[in-house]
């Protein structure tokens, strides 16, 4: 390995663990949301946020790429007041691992809290429990199981995000090359060893991942 | 202890639940059958449930009015709510469900100490169990104490015993008296069963369709039920269509087919009732002989025996079907069986006249 290839490794692992943590906030809100709420336009916004599982990568990153180029609706917006560019930076690495994970999340934690008890956080409610204390005290935690499952899943479909990325981010060597483009670039130009090195670091990543979380699960049982 | 549901309009799947009632029994049952709107009414008092038209209050607290917009949210409420599922959070062990709702020891407002709670509801020896290990009966004392312990004014209990079997009910039924008279807190109570909610309540509301059909203390309402449709449902055996044929001196004398009754006559100059007769009220003898007091003599043949528990249910053919009531040592007795006759007993205030 060379210490190129080590960067790109750590570039793409710590962009996709960001990615994750930056949408949890908002796809736990939105999951929990789309569970216990019923309010006009659930079904768009429904349908709108499961579009990127469905449509080409590619697709979705030339959505992504016209919104927030310099002469899109947001990029224009962030150039000419802010000075702040993503396109064809690490933030659009960000972006589009991002929304490419987020339907995981919401789908896998809006099951999880569908399968809380309602009549549990009522009770809670007459016990004193105003909404934040109910949400973090009963239906977190009885939910975490599936949230957890949720987080691996987007961490796990944003270390191997393509389409999208190369869309808005590029392939810039030093500044926008993930794991995925680099092996795509490798075998394009001949450099089979080296695209060969990064599969085994895929296929490690991968399996941590994955055993991460069985891991948590049984310990979830265990402790039930 | 006051509750008032004033204007309570609630539209449910196939009714609409409306009451205006004043509540100030210190336990209170409210008393129906399945699906009559009980657990809605809970939650509704409760503050889980958004009515169109509603005013709560309790004692000197406006806790929801709809017509002023006015909402009291369900956490700054103070009302305990143990739901028939009980509710108990399953992540956390007993301990944590018990301090989930708890007053610290300074609050102003808590009522009863976490041991006092404890000793009285017999909790000891659960309290470091997770709330998977516990029997049904320690679940619900659980559920009780975990109410209790967030000092509540009011206890709402939605079908208490009804999870529980007979033998169960029976040490549960102690525990909730002695909440009753430990902690003084008024009690709302939801119940289906008649030995529940005469163990129980002070006061009873019959609910129906989501309909108050009466309300009143509970001897007098499974007593002297004010319709057909509460004698239906508060469990009176016997309920044939009669016609009263004669009044004199608050004395009718009613007629159900060829049969002739006395029973005392309704306020109401009514011609047309519904006769009532509780099992219980009905005595059983074997020869027609001998005085007594009874004015209802009727000779009956045994239609049929059905045991139930330490009872047996006779039906009775007395030219309508009459049920009586009587234990299992007395019907070995009268050696009673399927086609025999026997004289039925009926003392005239057992009769209960209920305007059709």
């Amino acid at each position: 390995m060379t210490l190129e290839e080590w960067q790109i490794v750590w570039f793409t692992a710590w962009v996709s663990a960001l990615s994750t943590l930056v949408i949890l906030p908002f796809g736990l809100a939105l999951a929990w949301a789309l569970a216990r709420r019923d309010w006009p336009g659930k079904s768009i916004v429904e349908t709108l946020v499961s579009l990127p599982l469905v449509m080409p990568p590619v697709a979705t990153g030339l959505i992504l790429l016209k919104l927030f180029g310099r002469r899109g609706a947001i990029g224009g917006f962030l150039h000419d007041r802010l000075n702040f560019d993503v396109i064809f930076t690490w933030r659009a690495v960000l972006l589009a691992l991002s929304v490419m994970s987020l339907p995981l999340l919401v789908r896998s934690a809006r099951v999880a809290f569908e399968e809380v008890n309602p009549r549990l956080e009522q009770i809670a409610r007459t016990l004193g429990s105003g909404g934040w204390r109910v949400f973090f005290t009963i239906t977190a935690p009885l939910a975490a199981r599936g949230i957890v499952a949720g987080m691996i899943l987007a961490f796990a479909r944003a270390l191997g995000e393509f389409g999208a990325t190369i869309m808005v981010a590029g392939n810039i060597p030093g500044k926008t090359s993930t794991l995925s483009l680099t092996i795509f670039q490798d075998v394009q130009i001949g450099q089979d060893s080296s695209a060969f090195r990064l599969l085994g670091v895929s296929v490690v990543l991968a399996f941590v991942a994955v055993w991460f979380s069985e891991f948590l699960l049984r310990r979830k049982r265990k402790t039930k | 202890m006051s509750l008032l549901l004033k204007n309570i309009s609630l539209p449910l799947e196939a009714f609409t639940l409306e009451m205006d009632v004043e509540i100030r029994g210190r336990v209170t049952a409210v008393f129906g059958p399945s699906g009559a709107g009980k657990t809605s009414l809970l939650d509704l008092i409760a503050g889980l449930h958004h009515a169109p038209s509603a005013f709560i209050q309790l004692d000197d607290r406006v806790l929801t009015d709809t017509v002023k917009g006015f909402f009291v949210p369900t956490h700054q409420r103070g009302i305990g709510y143990v739901p028939q599922d009980l509710a108990l959070f399953p992540h956390l062990s007993v301990r944590q469900n018990l301090l989930y709702g708890r007053k610290p020891a300074g609050a102003a407002d808590r009522l009863f100490s976490f041991d006092h709670v404890i000793e009285i509801l017999e909790i000891q020896p659960l309290v470091s169990r997770g709330v998977t290990e516990l029997s049904g009966g320690e679940k619900q004392r659980v559920a009780l104490a975990r109410a209790l312990l967030a000092s509540p004014r009011l206890l709402l209990l939605d079908e208490p015993l009804a999870s529980l079997d007979a033998p169960l009910k029976a040490k549960i039924i102690p525990y909730l008296t002695r909440i009753r008279d430990e902690f003084h807190i008024p009690m709302l109570c939801v119940t289906h069963d008649r030995s529940e909610a005469l163990a129980l309540a002070d006061e009873i509301i019959v609910l129906v369709n989501g309909q108050v059909l009466q309300t009143g203390p509970v001897l007098d309402v499974f007593n002297r039920p004010a319709s057909a449709d509460v004698a239906a449902i508060a469990g009176v055996e016997t309920l044939q269509a009669g016609v009263i044929t004669n009044s004199h001196e608050g004395l009718a004398t009613v007629k159900i087919h060829d049969t002739i009754l006395t029973a005392l006559a309704p306020a109401t100059g009514a011609r047309e009732v519904f006769v009532c007769i509780r099992g219980e009220d009905v005595i059983l003898q074997r020869d027609a002989a001998g005085a007594s007091s009874v004015r209802n003599r009727l000779p009956a043949r045994v239609a049929a025996l059905r045991p139930e528990g330490a009872l047996v249910r006779v039906e009775l053919d007395a030219g309508f079907p009459l049920f009586a009531l009587v234990t299992r040592p007395a019907c070995a007795e009268l050696a009673l069986r399927e086609g025999e006759p026997v004289t039925a007993l009926i003392k005239t205030p057992a009769i209960h006249l209920v305007p059709r």
